[in-house]
């Protein structure tokens, strides 16, 4: 399975859930298969969807899921410690580790090499960290958004990637009509 | 009141509730202060672009943030104010220590302190800069004006401000 395969998985599960994903194929691959306003799609600033993820989950209570990548925690290693010390119960992250930087041609990371990344997130002090297969990707999302933990999800899938097209929404409107529907989550 | 109480306090004035901080050592008495504080959720950041992006997300999440942050962050950080803070258009009040100027004893920091100001306005980021203490006169103005047009905006607090770097 590749990451793909992964996402279209997860759909049933994340649909109604808010949403921030990773810059590139991930944010391409979920806006082609399941656009909606619960989805925070990133355009660019490689490396940040678990630090936005983190905001928004400290700052309200709705749960949030952060899709993130190998290459793209690697880029923001002092992540981890972050979310570690400061625990957002209403925060999932969701690491697809495909081993490869997917969206600029599949150059392989440390992470599908020596660096085991569950072992990172542990060693900074995260809590519920689960390293997982892709064909248990689903069992363990349903699983984490139930606990109400904050809980890191490090998923082991194949490189490769499906054509999808780019995204040409506007950020202005991806942006507004993401904090409309959360806000409006947060009123009810 | 000292000049720490008084940022913070236009600081919860302006109902910012979450402010993430890189520590350099002019900031450490205004960076203790945030921690202090029961109005505000203090996170420190490893490096200032993650801390962008935990400001990000406290403003879609319906909470003001900023950033606390040194000059040389200004380095660390264009692409993420180009591609998530402008480009999203959201409001992000950077309170920045503006090392490098006059009585700044280590002549490294001199190296950013000369582009500071030339890329601050390469990205069109409103500047304002404090010399003197009563400057601070206007930081409840400055934030106001950052979250009336949602941009970031740069503060430059230099050694004379703090009187000693």
């Amino acid at each position: 399975m590749i990451r793909s395969d992964i996402i279209k998985n997860l759909i049933p599960v994340i649909s109604n859930e808010f949403v921030v994903c990773n810059i590139g194929l991930p944010s391409q691959e979920l806006h082609m298969m399941d656009d909606q306003p619960t989805n925070f799609y990133m355009l660019g600033t490689m490396g940040l969807s678990s630090s936005i993820g983190l905001g928004l989950a400290l700052a309200q209570d709705k749960t949030v899921i952060s899709i993130d990548g190998d290459g793209s925690v690697l880029t923001n290693f002092g992540t981890l410690p972050t979310i570690a010390n400061n625990v957002a119960d209403n925060f999932i992250l969701f690491i697809v580790d495909n081993g490869s930087y997917g969206s600029t041609g599949d150059q392989p990371t440390y992470a599908g090499q020596k660096t085991s990344l569950t072992k990172v997130a542990e060693a900074c002090g995260c809590e519920n960290v689960i390293e997982c297969q892709a064909e248990e990707a689903v069992d363990v999302m349903t699983a984490a958004i139930a606990s109400k933990k904050m809980t890191i999800i490090v998923c082991k899938c194949e490189s490769g990637n499906i054509k999808v097209p780019v995204i040409t929404m506007d950020p202005v409107v991806i942006r507004d009509r993401f904090m409309r529907e959360l806000a409006a989550a947060n009123a009810e | 009141m000292s000049v720490n109480d008084r940022i913070v306090a236009d600081f919860v004035k302006n109902k910012i509730e979450l402010v993430t901080t890189v520590p350099c050592k002019q900031l450490a008495g205004v960076i203790e202060k945030i921690e202090e504080s029961k109005d505000i959720y203090h996170i420190p950041s490893n490096k200032e672009d993650e801390g962008m992006g935990i400001c990000a997300g406290a403003y879609m999440g319906g909470k003001r943030s900023a950033i606390i942050m040194q000059n040389t962050a200004i380095g660390v950080t264009v692409n993420t104010l180009v591609t998530l803070t402008q480009y999203y258009r959201m409001p992000l009040p950077m309170l920045i220590s503006y090392r490098g100027e006059l009585g700044e004893p280590v002549a490294c920091q001199v190296e950013m302190a000369v582009h500071t100001k030339a890329l601050l306005a390469q990205l069109n980021i409103p500047t304002y800069h404090f010399h003197k203490e009563d400057d601070a006169d206007e930081l409840d103005a400055i934030l106001k004006h950052c979250f009336m047009c949602n941009k970031p905006v740069a503060i430059l607090t230099d050694a004379s401000f703090w009187k000693g770097y």
